[in-house]
């Protein structure tokens, strides 16, 4: 069954069965890299997208459930060029190691931050409370989302 | 991102195969494989880069200039996401004197790269940055440069200065490409090149940001995930539902009408599923109804511990003074205590992947192993196809501290992609990766010391029980991970062996099994950190039902927590500040200086543990501290921990961590606090939560709501880090020094706030509600 659905600003059509989580779909189909299968279960964020300005798991998403839905990738928030305030924030504080979990943690945390402009440190914490780093860097990556959302705020 | 050797380049390496040659975008470099180097020397403005067998003392095996001046270097050491990448560049544009931007780096790739075997245990610092290897290579080449200007201007080159790829002497210069550009060098690594002195670097030492940060944040980087082959499949395997099943049969039919399938492999124990699409594997292998032989009974963990104690083992005496037990009995106090350390995992944050093109005699694997070179060993042997005619490319994966599941999905892919002629993807599940890799082994230590009247240590007995089966692969034993046994491969052998025969070798304390307060003597060699002249050091090892391998700080973590738990029980016990103590008993003038600068800039108040006055309910503060000579004398660290203890919910919070890290002249002081950070965070999700859980058949902690791991969310405690930069010692290791000292740091600093003794890892609030209630119990 073809399905069509708008990712990172263009309509992307493809022919999958409707069951087929949203996960694959962007990183099989439409070779994105972006979103990553993590775990498959929806409890590490390492799938992450942002449908229709909600952070979502797309590994427990079927793609049939978002056929209409404007979704962004991590790719599309920027490019190496000229990335997002949020990407360059956490490239100024140099907040990864091997990267894996970046996809998760910079789109939950935009996700949360375009909702809640205002929210202070703690509440950022517990917005990435579902977010895994098995390198550990939360240091660094909480000083970038914090960093953004100072700048947010503003 | 030209200026890297990225996903393109790497695509334009991989479309080429192998005895075939592209050019490395941006760089003007040829690469040519072992295959073809001959055929490069007729190209202008082309560089062939040859294979030189394991390792190389070929100059031309690690560097090449091009003939636009790029220089580009081979390294055999991966970056898996500890920053090892950028540091190497660094250190080639230091030696060689050329600006960062002008060097690219290729890493672990069979067809270029040399062999330096596996990337791992902090070894890649002390491997290619000190006089040898990458570090030479680079040294070599300048002086070869400098002797080639000396040549062309006729005169010597002691008075000849390089400078961003120019060499100059008045008014005569000349460029690196001008020498040697698109040609070989044709030189051996020279043992006299002199290594720039860390005083004169302007590169190396300096926090030269990750370059693959900027990929990395906006979802361009390539991971292994991401690799795409043309008409490439995706597979899936099945693995046993217990522990030992073995495979009656196997009903091919049951998938048969499923979409996209493409074939059921069945070879011994190993199952798997080729579909057309990911998500068709899946079903697929959901689907699949496989009869299994159930395996023997697991041993019950919550035994696990004494029943280690009681199986055949192989035994190991490091160190004995042969005066032990009678020094314990004429001591004036003995002190014991047992600690235990359980099963952890790597727990990768992405299941690992793996691409394999299988093509009639040849291959390619995209792998993230850390073991490029013995992957392709191992895979050959499984395959049944010669090394030479295998290449492996290192990919990176999700973080894998050790060794997760990437060997073992290179196997996976490359049995699959074999059976169906094709390329083929495949990915773990959650489970598939969390129930069978290699887990950090589980320990029982017992420890015990002899005080003379002053309360000094004169003896120290240290006696261990360990479980262990399998590990790394290395270049021929496939049966250390699980795919490799599933096709019928054996693990490395056990060999029980008891008594262990008296020490002959000088004390080698890779694992950290000797506590650093021990003189380490044995014959006429001392090689320990401390000063206890009276000491036995004797390990068991016996099979376990898992299979294990290294996690980071493998063994030396579940050591040093039984040593520095132990030194802090001492220290308590005879009324004396930790940190004063300690250092009574330490020879070693390193880690002393780690230990006085921790303390320093924790502003350690100097008393005895507990910390008087405390209530009994409630939250109370505490704190501690840990050190270590990691591996004996790669790295040395002192952490201190501060931590609230609420005693009503066991939950314990840790608010501080003051880490003063030395490993030599530092290369990338960010990249360093950036491992020093992630290891003390990743030691606390490990001592507080991590342990992995088994019933009677399988393994039952096998996705993050049963394997218990610390969120991005939780509040991290302040970290204060001492870079302590030894410029004038060799450069040693810092990506598993930190989290080795961070379960004791922690246990004693909660012992400071409590008087309870946490003896067993992970600090659950079960466990610590437990040790409280003794606590009063005995009080």
């Amino acid at each position: 069954m073809a399905t069509t659905r708008s990712v990172n600003g263009r309509s992307q059509s493809v022919d999958v069965d409707p069951a087929t989580p949203l996960l694959f779909v962007l990183s099989d189909d439409l070779s994105l890299r972006g979103p990553k299968f993590g775990c498959g279960l929806g409890q590490c964020g390492a799938c992450t997208v942002i449908a229709n300005g909600q952070a979502i798991r797309s590994c427990v998403t079927p793609v049939n459930t978002v056929a209409n839905a404007e979704i962004t990738t991590l790719e599309g928030l920027g490019t190496p060029e000229k990335p997002h305030a949020i990407q360059q924030a956490f490239i100024d504080e140099q907040a990864a190691q091997c990267g894996f979990c970046l996809n998760g943690v910079i789109l939950t945390a935009k996700a949360f931050l375009d909702k809640n402009p205002r929210a202070n440190e703690q509440q950022v914490e517990q917005a990435l409370s579902g977010v895994l780093c098995r390198c550990y860097a939360n240091v660094r990556m909480l000083k970038a989302v914090n960093r953004y959302a100072k700048a947010v705020a503003r | 991102m030209k200026a890297l050797l990225t996903s393109d380049a790497r695509r334009a390496l991989a479309d080429a195969g192998f005895s075939r040659r592209a050019f490395l975008k941006g760089s003007g470099a040829l690469i040519v494989t072992f295959a073809s180097a001959s055929i490069a020397d007729r190209f202008d403005g082309v560089f062939a880069q040859g294979f030189n067998g394991t390792g190389s003392t070929r100059l031309d095996s690690w560097i090449a200039i091009g003939s636009d001046g790029i220089v580009t270097a081979y390294t055999g050491k991966c970056d898996f996401g500890q920053g090892l990448y950028t540091a190497q560049m660094q250190l080639v544009a230091e030696e060689l004197c050329v600006p960062f931007s002008r060097v690219r780096l290729i890493q672990c790739d069979t067809s270029m790269t040399p062999d330096q075997g596996t990337t791992s245990g902090q070894q890649s610092h002390p491997t290619n940055f000190n006089t040898t290897n990458l570090a030479l290579a680079a040294a070599t080449a300048r002086e070869t440069l400098l002797k080639l200007a000396a040549a062309r201007f006729g005169g010597s080159s002691s008075g000849l200065v390089a400078k961003d790829g120019v060499i100059g002497a008045g008014s005569n210069r000349v460029t690196y490409a001008e020498l040697v550009g698109g040609k070989k060098f044709e030189v051996s690594l020279d043992m006299s090149a002199k290594r720039r002195h860390p005083r004169e670097w302007t590169v190396l030492g300096t926090a030269v940001p990750r370059v693959d940060m900027r990929e990395m944040v906006t979802g361009r980087f390539e991971f292994v995930h991401n690799v795409k082959v043309p008409g490439m499949l995706h597979g899936v395997v099945v693995r046993p539902p217990s522990v030992g099943a073995s495979v009656m049969s196997a009903d091919e039919a049951s998938v048969r009408d499923l979409p996209g399938v493409v074939k059921v492999v069945v070879k011994q124990n190993f199952v798997g599923v080729v579909a057309q699409k990911p998500w068709q594997a899946m079903q697929a292998a959901n689907r699949l109804k496989v009869n299994w032989t159930p395996g023997p009974a697991l041993p019950t963990q919550r035994d696990a511990y004494q029943q280690i104690r009681t199986q055949p083992s192989a035994d190991t005496l490091l160190v004995d003074s042969g005066d032990v037990d009678a020094m314990l009995s004429k001591s004036a106090t003995v002190i014991k205590a047992t600690y235990q350390h359980p099963y952890q995992m790597h727990g990768s944050m992405g299941s690992s992947c793996a691409v394999a093109d299988v093509q009639g005699d040849k291959a390619t694997l995209w792998s993230a192993t850390q073991s490029a070179y013995p992957t392709r060993n191992t895979t050959a042997m499984l395959l049944g196809l010669k090394q030479e005619n295998i290449r492996v490319i290192y990919t990176r994966g999700a973080g894998c501290y050790g060794i997760n599941g990437a060997d073992t999905v290179t196997y996976d892919a490359a049995v699959l992609s074999q059976a169906v002629g094709k390329p083929v993807r495949v990915q773990l599940s959650r489970k598939d990766e969390m129930a069978w890799e290699n887990y950090g082994n589980l320990f029982a230590i017992d420890q015990r010391v002899g005080l003379d009247k002053d309360g000094t240590i004169a003896v120290w007995d240290y006696e261990a029980w360990s479980a262990a089966k399998g590990g790394r692969p290395g270049y021929n034993t496939p049966g250390n991970v699980v795919t490799g046994t599933l096709l019928g491969m054996n693990p490395g052998p056990f060999n029980p062996r008891t008594p262990a025969p008296p020490p002959t070798n000088p004390l080698n304390n890779g694992s950290n099994t000797a506590p650093s307060y021990i003189a380490g003597r044995v014959r006429d060699s001392q090689n320990g950190a401390g000063v206890v002249r009276s000491e036995r050091v004797l390990s068991h090892r016996v099979r376990s039902p898992f299979f294990t391998g290294p996690l980071r700080a493998p063994e030396r973590l579940q050591n040093t927590f039984a040593h520095e738990s132990f030194m802090d029980e001492i220290a308590a016990h005879v009324k004396a500040d930790p940190v004063a103590y300690r250092l009574k008993h330490l020879s070693h003038r390193r880690l002393s200086e780690a230990v006085r600068q921790a303390a320093k800039t924790a502003n350690w108040d100097a008393r005895p543990s507990p910390r008087p006055g405390q209530r009994l309910t409630g939250v109370v503060s505490g704190r501690g501290i840990s050190c270590v000579c990691y591996e004996g004398d790669n790295g040395y660290v002192a952490m201190i921990a501060d931590v609230d203890v609420d005693q009503d919910s066991g939950q314990v919070r840790v608010t501080r961590l003051v880490i003063a890290q030395d490993c030599g002249p530092i290369s990338n002081p960010d990249g360093m606090r950036n491992q020093i950070e992630g290891g003390a965070l990743q030691g606390m999700s490990r001592c507080l939560g991590e342990e992995v859980t088994w019933d009677n058949e399988k393994v039952t902690s096998v996705d993050w709501r049963t394997y218990h791991v610390l969120p991005l969310g939780f509040a991290p405690p302040r970290i204060d880090i001492v870079l302590i930069n030894q410029t004038d010692e060799e450069a040693c290791g810092s990506g598993e020094t930190s989290i080795t000292v961070v379960a004791a740091a922690i246990g004693n600093a909660i012992f400071d706030a409590t008087g309870a003794r946490l003896r067993t890892v992970p600090f659950t609030p079960e466990r610590v509600k437990a040790a409280l209630a003794a606590r009063t119990s005995t009080a």
